[in-house]
């Protein structure tokens, strides 16, 4: 053989479980005993750029590499352009990281560049989309099966593969005696003390041994492996000579014979591969993300297990179920101490039960239910599965290279004192106070970009007059993305909010589009205020589904209100708002004819908003309410509808309390229909009775009604009336029927007769609410 | 001591004990096990997990499994006792709890006997020591007229007392073991001594999850307990092959003429206890209303049986639908009306519709009008 023999006898292989803490002890151990002059980390080599900044990192945190150029948000290309390397404090990754930052060492990765696996995964993702598209284009009979659709290249080869390539540790812990790989993984590497020898020979030669059976790699490991081999080979070649490798232990046998593999092999695997331009950087990680196995999490059952194994020094079980007992103390269980004695001693003789060295998770999480919950699994798994997972956020420092998006949110975050945290965090903003409306502002312009970083707590709430909102606030990786991906909209969250708005409003229907104006007006967007508002215009010309302009309208007449309060115009809002309402008050006589009572309860709700909402906008008050008279003495409106109506005109005076009897006593005559007066009912009793207790002659002829039904009618009838009457609260259907007693002349509520008001004692009452209201410019 | 007509050979009960049952397989066991065992204990706690959970030994002893279900309760169980901490069984009724602490003191202490059973009325004297009256009047207070109870004696014997229903038992009866299980001791006030617990005491106590609430237990008895809840069988066929092996232990023991239970009949029964329990179809589909009794696996294999016992008398020797059609509805309809409506409801929306099941439909039917 005529190629150089290179000299590898100073390379070593620490061929490790990605996010083990006993492979993250050994590997540092390993590392402070080889003193290397070079670290090469089984990672995209993107990254070389920014190992300089591990000193500011505080993980966990993640390697993103993404396409350079920002795609479209929802393009194939933004789905499938990016890529993330997690590291935990117990990855060993993470632990040569460290080491050679603290010992001044340089570092590598030396992993396939992401450059070429997305712009394979691109690729792929595309020419699936098209035949996607062609065969939708064809004909539905055509579509291909998903399953070979989403993998087209692997899936044969996955299928020939044998076990041993797919689960090699699987095949060892078998023949260890082990059923679960990563117990006897556990045992063997993660649960090893400081001190004790090296495992790394031993892992590559066991590995060795598995690779021989399985033949060589093919596909996407090979090219991950002959890239691995050429950049230590490169490495050797610039003089390097102890240089310690850091890969899956998978691996460790095709690093460490380098000598096996010919140099020509190699070239050739990675000849031509498709290639993207790609930026790298870091963003913080969480433990949650960790542990979930789909996605870009890395499927750590319990990443807080290891990060205790990794930073407790001594006695991992006794600490653990301590602060277990810590946790359920402060939810207000009483665990004592004793409780933790037998805690300990269950799991450890468990774990000689179960022929274990020490115990692992499965024995402290059943020592938690057995002892310390006494046999409460909710309440043990509750508090279990917060240990195990120790929710925790990583964070990178601000010189990290970021979309200038990322820049403008983290500029803001500091100047309006955010901090982003993984865990919930509730806040109440109080908007007249400017610090936090821009709060409040930051983070409505947010949700509007897809970044659901403050999510309102109580919908609705603090928006009626009121100057209060309330944020539930969590902080999760992904929205570094999100952000990435809106990057394309504009550089400040301002403008991409701005441009994002227009976007979306361009093809929305009516109610989103209506939604949207509130959110504009509270994000502060009034650039984009115009152009969704002559959207808005047009398409209520055109919608001619009135329950579409009834709801649209609320959200609007707030928003004319609430850009009182934010000194936005709202001249412009008020037209629009106008406009809808006289095209309800059009359609609304056509609407309610022949609904069905499910329909007409869902069109009182419709009315009682749009009713709040021409309250709000008062100079249309009046037409709404000549409408609405209209329609109650029309015969064919259904009585959910017609009640309702009725109420609200008798509550803002436009019907007296005469000409009210008068239309009860019509609908509780004998010639109407029992079901139809007793709908009638419901709709005008709906929300309040209090109208009952007020005007006993109301009162006297539903009672004389009721009283004159034939009893089958009675029977038929009783539970559309015990439902109207048992969604009054239980005062006020106290107060109903005493008012009853009273007028069959019972003697009960002698006690509770009315008394005349006393003038001079209410004046300063009086005089108070009238103060109220003056000030709330009402 | 001569045999007085109480007591029976174990060859002519109707029910033999555990430790009598199986008392080939625990030698055998004992013959391999060269693991440590703690103090007082028959076998080491990794040969009785191998015991409860079933196994073939090297000499090809075939070790039934007693416990069908998950590995890991057993475990829990055992390493406490080991750990000599009282053992509490929780579940709802019929999810093995006695049997499981039944067979745990069989092969742990060899003797399963020393049994109390918890209710309202459940006295002092049956946890602690009663009097021979006769005797105390005659001799006054002495040894001799002292009536050990089942736990005394097992603590005297460094075996494994059983507490069944514990939550049943008034709750001053219940602090009475607090001194048991805390100081492993228990004075006799009335003589001026005690009788200390030997090594390998124990108690394995049994409590209803329907029972919550009846008698709780204090927080200071309940904190010497490791509690471990017994879970209803996860899958359909789990429950199947305790259903299938509990009734061919039973129609031996019964001496019922031999019938082939029919796999088909059992996975049926398996079926419809665990969709009314469950609310939902098997396979996901369909909502059926639960009735008011728990559906346990007991609850199936009694149905079973009941239905053997017809087929191998009335029937033609072949358990058909129809003979577990009565069982079945008897197990389901506890409440005559509400469960009745469930019942009927479940025959016409799933039982009807279902391929291979009309002649159960139909035997229903029948049994119903």
């Amino acid at each position: 053989m005529g190629r150089p023999r290179v000299d590898t006898s100073k390379v070593s292989v620490l061929g490790v479980r990605h996010h083990g803490p006993g492979s993250a002890r050994a590997v540092r151990a390993a590392l402070d005993e080889l003193e290397p002059d070079l670290v090469l980390i089984e990672g995209p080599p993107e990254a070389d750029s920014i190992t300089s900044l591990v000193g500011g990192l505080e993980p966990p945190v993640a390697l993103l590499v993404h396409l350079a150029d920002t795609p479209k948000a929802g393009s194939v290309r933004s789905r499938e352009g990016w890529g993330f390397w997690p590291f935990a404090s117990f990855s060993p990754e993470w632990a040569a990281l460290r080491h050679a930052h603290d010992n001044d060492v340089p570092v590598r990765f030396c992993d396939l560049p992401a450059a070429h696996t997305i712009a394979e995964r691109v690729a792929r993702a595309e020419e699936a989309e098209e035949r996607r598209e062609k065969a939708e284009n064809e004909g539905a009979d055509q579509i291909p099966e998903p399953a070979r659709d989403t993998e087209p290249a692997q899936a044969p080869e996955r299928a020939e593969e044998p076990r041993v390539r797919l689960d090699p540790l699987g095949v060892l812990a078998e023949a260890a005696g082990y059923d679960d790989a990563e117990r006897w993984w556990d045992d063997v590497v993660e649960q090893r003390a400081d001190g004790e020898p090296s495992p790394f020979p031993a892992i590559a030669d066991a590995m060795a041994a598995v690779r021989a059976e399985s033949g060589p790699e093919t596909g996407r490991d090979a090219r991950r492996e002959a890239y691995m081999r050429q950049t230590l080979r490169g490495a050797l070649k610039q003089g390097y000579e102890r240089i310690a490798v850091v890969c899956g232990a998978w691996h460790a046998p095709a690093l460490r014979d380098l000598g096996d593999y010919s140099i020509k092999d190699d070239t050739a695997l990675l000849k031509g591969l498709p290639k993207v331009k790609t930026t790298a950087t870091w963003v913080p990680w969480t433990h949650g993300r960790l542990a979930t196995a789909s996605g870009y999490g890395a499927g750590v059952r319990a990443p807080g297990w290891y990060h205790h194994l990794f930073t407790v020094t001594d006695r991992p079980v006794h600490r653990w179920l301590t602060a277990a007992a810590r946790i359920l103390r402060e939810e207000g269980q009483q665990v004592s101490s004793s409780h933790v004695i037998e805690g300990v001693r269950l799991a450890e003789s468990l774990a000689i039960l179960r022929g274990r060295p020490l115990a692992g998770l499965d024995e402290v999480a059943e020592a938690t239910t057995a002892v310390l919950c006494e046999g409460e699994q909710t309440r043990a798994a509750l508090v279990h599965g917060r240990m195990a997972i120790g929710e925790r956020l990583g964070s990178v420092p601000p010189e990290t290279p970021m979309v200038p998006l990322q820049r403008d949110l983290m500029a803001a975050r500091k100047r309006l004192r955010l901090k982003a945290e993984a865990f919930d965090r509730d806040i109440d903003l109080d908007l007249r106070k400017d610090g936090q409306r821009e709060r409040s502002v930051l983070l409505h312009r947010l949700r509007l970009l897809g970044v659901e970083w403050g999510v309102p707590r109580t919908p609705d709430g603090g928006q009626r007059g009121t100057f209060r909102e309330s944020w539930r606030l969590r902080w999760e990786p992904e929205m570094d993305v999100a952000l990435i991906e809106a990057a394309p909209y504009g550089t400040t969250v301002e403008s991409a909010s701005c441009t994002r708005v227009v976007e979306i409003a361009a093809d929305a229907e009516l109610p989103t589009l209506t939604a949207l104006t509130e959110q504009c007006l509270f994000a502060e967007l009034g650039e984009a205020l115009p152009a969704v508002l002559a959207t808005l215009t047009d398409r209520a010309a055109t919608d001619s589904d009135i329950t579409h302009l009834m709801s649209a309208l609320p959200p609007l007449a707030r928003s004319t209100r609430y850009g009182d309060v934010r000194g936005t115009d709202s001249g412009h809002l008020r037209t629009v708002a106008q406009q809808i309402l006289a095209r309800v008050r059009a359609g609304l006589a056509p609407a309610v004819r022949g609904l069905d009572d499910d329909a007409a309860a869902r069109f009182v709700k419709a009315l009682d908003r749009t009713h709040n909402a021409a309250n709000l906008l008062d100079d249309d008050l009046p037409a709404w309410l000549d409408t609405l008279a209209a329609l109650a003495v029309r015969d064919d409106v259904p009585g959910r509808i017609a009640g309702r109506v009725n109420r609200i005109l008798s509550d803002n005076g436009r019907v007296d309390a005469l000409e009210l009897r008068r239309r009860l006593g019509l609908v509780m005559s004998p010639g109407t229909e029992p079901a139809h007066a007793v709908a009638w009912l419901e709709g005008f009793l709906q929300g309040s009775g209090l109208i009952l207790v007020h005007d006993e002659e109301l009162l006297g002829m539903i009672d004389t009604w009721l009283l004159a039904l034939p009893e089958e009618r009675f029977t038929a009838i009783l539970p559309l009336l015990r439902r109207t009457f048992g969604a009054f609260d239980g005062a006020e259907r106290q107060e109903i029927g005493s008012a009853v007693t009273r007028i069959d002349g019972g003697g009960v509520t002698d006690g509770r007769e009315r008394r005349p008001i006393d003038a001079n004692r209410a004046a300063p009452a009086v005089a108070a609410v009238l103060g109220l209201l003056e000030r709330s410019g009402a | 001591m001569t045999t007085t007509a109480l007591s029976t050979d174990s060859a002519s009960a109707l029910r033999p004990h555990a430790e009598q049952t199986y008392a080939a397989e625990l030698e055998a066991l004992a013959k391999v096990d060269d693991r440590q065992r703690p103090p007082g204990w028959q076998l080491s706690p990794w040969a009785v997990t191998r015991y409860l959970l079933g196994t073939t030994l090297d000499d090809g002893t075939e070790i039934t499994p007693k416990y069908i279900g998950s590995r890991r309760v057993v475990e829990i169980a055992v390493a406490t006792l080991a750990t000599d901490r009282a053992l509490l069984l929780i579940g709802v009724p019929g999810t093995a709890k006695t049997w499981l602490s039944e067979h745990l003191a069989a092969a742990i202490a060899g003797d399963s006997t020393l049994l109390v059973q918890g209710t309202a009325g459940t006295s002092e004297e049956a946890v602690r020591y009663g009097w021979n009256y006769a005797r105390l009047l005659a001799e006054g207070p002495s040894e001799a007229a002292l009536v050990p109870s089942p736990i005394m004696n097992a603590m005297s014997r460094g075996s494994i007392g059983r507490i069944e229903e514990l939550t049943r038992m008034p709750s001053d009866v219940q602090d009475g073991l607090i001194t048991v299980l805390s100081e492993k001791a228990l004075p006799v006030a009335e003589l001026g001594v005690e009788v200390q617990a030997r090594r390998g005491f124990n108690i394995i106590a049994t409590a209803n999850d329907r029972d919550r609430g009846v008698n709780d237990l204090s927080s200071a008895l309940r904190r010497r307990f490791n509690t471990v809840v017994l879970p209803v069988p996860d899958s359909a066929e789990d429950e199947v092959r305790i259903v299938t092996q509990r009734v061919e232990q039973l129609g031996r023991s019964l001496e019922l003429p031999e019938v082939p239970a029919g796999l088909t009949e059992i996975q049926r029964v398996v079926t419809v206890f665990r969709e009314l329990r469950s609310g939902v179809t098997e396979d996901n589909t369909t909502k059926v209303k639960s009735p008011s009794g728990t559906l346990s696996t007991a609850e199936a294999i009694s149905v079973i049986t009941n239905g053997i016992a017809l087929a191998a008398h009335f029937g033609d020797g072949e358990l058909r639908p129809a003979d577990v059609a009565a069982g079945i509805q008897g197990a389901v309809v506890q409440d005559r009306v509400a469960d009745g409506v469930v019942w009927r409801e479940y025959l016409e929306t799933v039982a009807r519709e279902r391929e291979g099941w009309n002649d159960f439909y139909q035997a229903c039917r029948e049994v119903g009008a």
